[in-house]
């Protein structure tokens, strides 16, 4: 089943086309209905926040737009593919090539070190060598890290494990990335950074980003937020998202700048 | 993924680990270091006594009374014993041309006293051919000749430790008299040392010609008069002619006993390389009981580096997850925690293979006359099996890493 086309934009321009996507647990005797029927597209170049509270189907949601898990029922086409039928290792496959994961606790590989993590994904999608440590180099450049390469997670700030993880999910050219609470664990001046970091990622190189959040501040730097309630869509709101560059001009220039040295002493 | 890309994290993660990664090799560099000193020592061992028999002489073959059977030693009733009238049929040499000297003995034990000294011993009533037969050098005065034989001479030839135990170092033994279980005789030789060898002490020991023992000794007689002996000691011409030489002494063996066609030989004869095998197969079961042993501390081994790996798959579930949500397959993690199994066994199976050649090594330099052999097939069986523990014992673990649901595998605190 093809999904529909929508504000005169071809199927091509949607990364996530999701058609009466339902999921089931089972609990012991009760069945949980975590997703009951979503229909979604998020188009190439969108930055989209996914907000609910606890219980509201966002995790689940984010489970099968990750390719992490497969729905009971429906399609979800990925770029294109339909990702909704495949086995583990097909699934492995495509998050390895489509989506790049960033999560709430960074997740880098301790001992390793910033460009070993980074190569990470490069490894598991058969990029050789030395093109693997060029690429690597290349991101954590493009995350303001090119000073940091051999830097071991416990050498670096949260901002700058975040900084990591992030060039870890541009690595291997995702079609999204997908971010469970990025700034989960940040403090507020580095959160803003880290947003800002996304915004220009999603302005400069086009890259398609989904948050999922519970935390408003970050929903303000997108311009689309999609709020979950029991395991549905309850509204998909456009807004004029908060930009990293009025942020700035608000606070004032000096004030900036001795926050990122600041960042750079922890 | 590529091998080499598996290693190279596997080693990572050994290194991230150092002290329990050594101490789950442990049992390994044991099981795998005491395969190889066991085996090694047990080569050695059979190669010593290969060689001590070497040294009995060349070409000897032994009669001895009655047929020997495999299985446990039964009680051997109605054996017809040999005389010396078998021997010097067997010295014939018109019947027996290939018989190049024989000798013969009969064993028994006694006390030999001097003064307040006094001492067990093995007393081998012979010949006096049985030292050249033999190849026993002296290392004082002379061994019996054929008129002390002849003449039922009481005299004596002391084995080393007998002569070291009744006389003190400066006092000169020949022509000494000593009692031999109450008989007083005079010693005319002391035998050079021989060494431990397979019935005990062949030092601890006394040399009589056969006609005294038997007539003031034992009183072993036969019912003819013939002198009764043991064993009969025949010295071939050269060793082609050995299985020539048995079948004319087996022809001449069966004429004077007098057994039937339809019978078969109350006798046996038992050439060296006969014994060298028989003695061979038991040191060979005594090594592979060894190697048995050594070889279930290999399998403890493996069990622990079971336990580690099923450790480490736990400690390591988020990592797991964040690989697998990255892009590894099930293959990927499997790869992974069996190369980290594996090479975790190989490498204690090398350090226990150099260990366990060094311990071979270290034998060989504390006793002169062993030799350690190690063999290069032991190390390889050694190499292949630490691979083989590795691979059997870190396949579940492994396998189970693979299984793990991403999701929950990154939720895991």
């Amino acid at each position: 089943m093809q999904p529909p086309v929508n504000n005169a934009r071809s199927v091509q321009d949607a990364v996530i086309s999701v058609r009466e996507l339902t999921k089931f647990y089972q609990m012991g005797d009760m069945e949980v209905r975590a997703l009951r029927g979503i229909a979604l597209d998020i188009w190439r170049g969108e930055m989209v926040a996914i907000m609910g509270p606890s219980g509201s189907g966002k995790s689940t949601l984010m489970n099968m737009i990750g390719c992490l898990d497969v729905p009971s029922n429906g399609t979800y086409y990925l770029d294109g593919v339909d990702v909704s039928k495949l086995n583990d290792d097909e699934l492995a496959e495509i998050r390895c090539r489509k989506i790049g994961f960033v999560f709430q606790s960074f997740n880098l590989l301790p001992r390793t070190t910033a460009l070993a993590n980074v190569e990470l994904p490069l490894i598991y999608g058969g990029v050789s060598g030395r093109q693997r440590r060029q690429r690597a180099e290349e991101v954590l450049k493009l995350v303001g890290l090119g000073d940091r390469l051999d830097h071991k997670p416990n050498e670096l700030s949260g901002g700058q494990q975040q900084r990591v993880a992030i060039a870890r999910a541009l690595g291997n050219h995702p079609a999204m990335i997908l971010a469970d609470e990025p700034t989960g664990n940040l403090d507020t001046k580095t959160s803003i950074e880290i947003m800002e970091l996304f915004q220009r990622l999603n302005q400069e190189q086009g890259i398609t980003i989904v948050f999922v959040t519970h935390n408003p501040e970050t929903a303000e730097y997108c311009e689309r937020v999609i709020h979950f309630r029991d395991g549905l869509i309850a509204r998909d709101e456009r807004q004029r998202p908060t930009s990293g560059i009025i942020k700035a001009s608000a606070a004032s220039q000096t004030q900036l700048d001795g926050m990122r040295l600041a960042d750079q002493w922890y | 993924m590529k091998l080499i890309e598996s290693i190279r994290i596997a080693m990572r993660a050994l290194a991230a680990n150092k002290l329990r990664s050594v101490l789950t090799m442990l049992g390994i560099i044991i099981g795998v270091g005491s395969v190889i000193a066991l085996m090694s020592i047990g080569r050695g061992a059979q190669k010593y006594v290969t060689d001590q028999f070497a040294g009995l002489g060349s070409n000897l073959l032994f009669i001895a009374p009655g047929q020997f059977e495999d299985g446990p030693p039964q009680e051997r009733t109605n054996i017809k014993l040999l005389t010396l009238g078998d021997m010097q049929a067997i010295g014939d040499q018109s019947r027996a041309p290939d018989v190049k000297a024989v000798s013969a003995e009969f064993s028994s034990r006694a006390t030999l006293t001097r003064g307040k000294k006094d001492v067990q011993v093995d007393v081998h009533a012979t010949l006096p051919s049985y030292r050249t037969v033999i190849n026993w050098e002296m290392s004082q005065g002379e061994f019996f000749s054929q008129a002390d034989f002849d003449q039922h001479a009481r005299v004596v030839v002391l084995g080393f430790d007998a002569y070291t135990k009744l006389f003190a170092a400066n006092e000169y033994p020949i022509d000494q008299i000593i009692q031999v279980d109450n008989l007083p005789c005079r010693v005319i030789g002391v035998m050079a040392k021989k060494g431990g060898g397979l019935g005990g002490n062949q030092d601890q020991s006394l040399f009589i010609p056969l006609t005294t023992a038997q007539d003031r000794l034992f009183k072993q007689k036969t019912v003819s008069g013939d002198y009764q002996v043991n064993v009969i000691y025949v010295s071939v011409v050269s060793e082609e002619r050995t299985a020539s030489a048995t079948d004319q002494i087996i022809s001449i063996m069966r004429e004077r006993r007098k057994i039937s066609y339809l019978s078969g030989d109350d006798f046996s004869i038992i050439s060296q390389n006969d014994l060298i095998s028989v003695v061979g197969g038991v040191l060979n079961v005594l090594t592979i009981f060894l190697g048995a042993i050594a070889g279930i501390s290999l399998l403890v081994g493996g069990i622990g580096i079971m336990n580690i790996m099923l450790v480490s798959v736990t400690e390591r579930t988020r990592e797991i997850g964040l690989r697998k949500a990255v892009g590894a397959k099930r293959r990927d993690v499997l790869l992974q925690f069996l190369v980290e199994a594996v090479t975790l066994s190989l490498l204690g199976g090398i350090i226990g293979i150099s260990l366990g050649v060094g311990g071979a090594k270290a034998v060989t330099l504390a006793f002169d006359s062993f030799q350690a052999v190690v063999g290069l097939d032991a190390v390889l069986i050694a190499f292949l099996f630490s691979m083989a523990v590795g691979l059997v014992f870190g396949i579940y673990p492994a396998y189970r890493a693979s299984r793990l649901n991403p999701i929950d595998a990154l939720r895991y605190e």
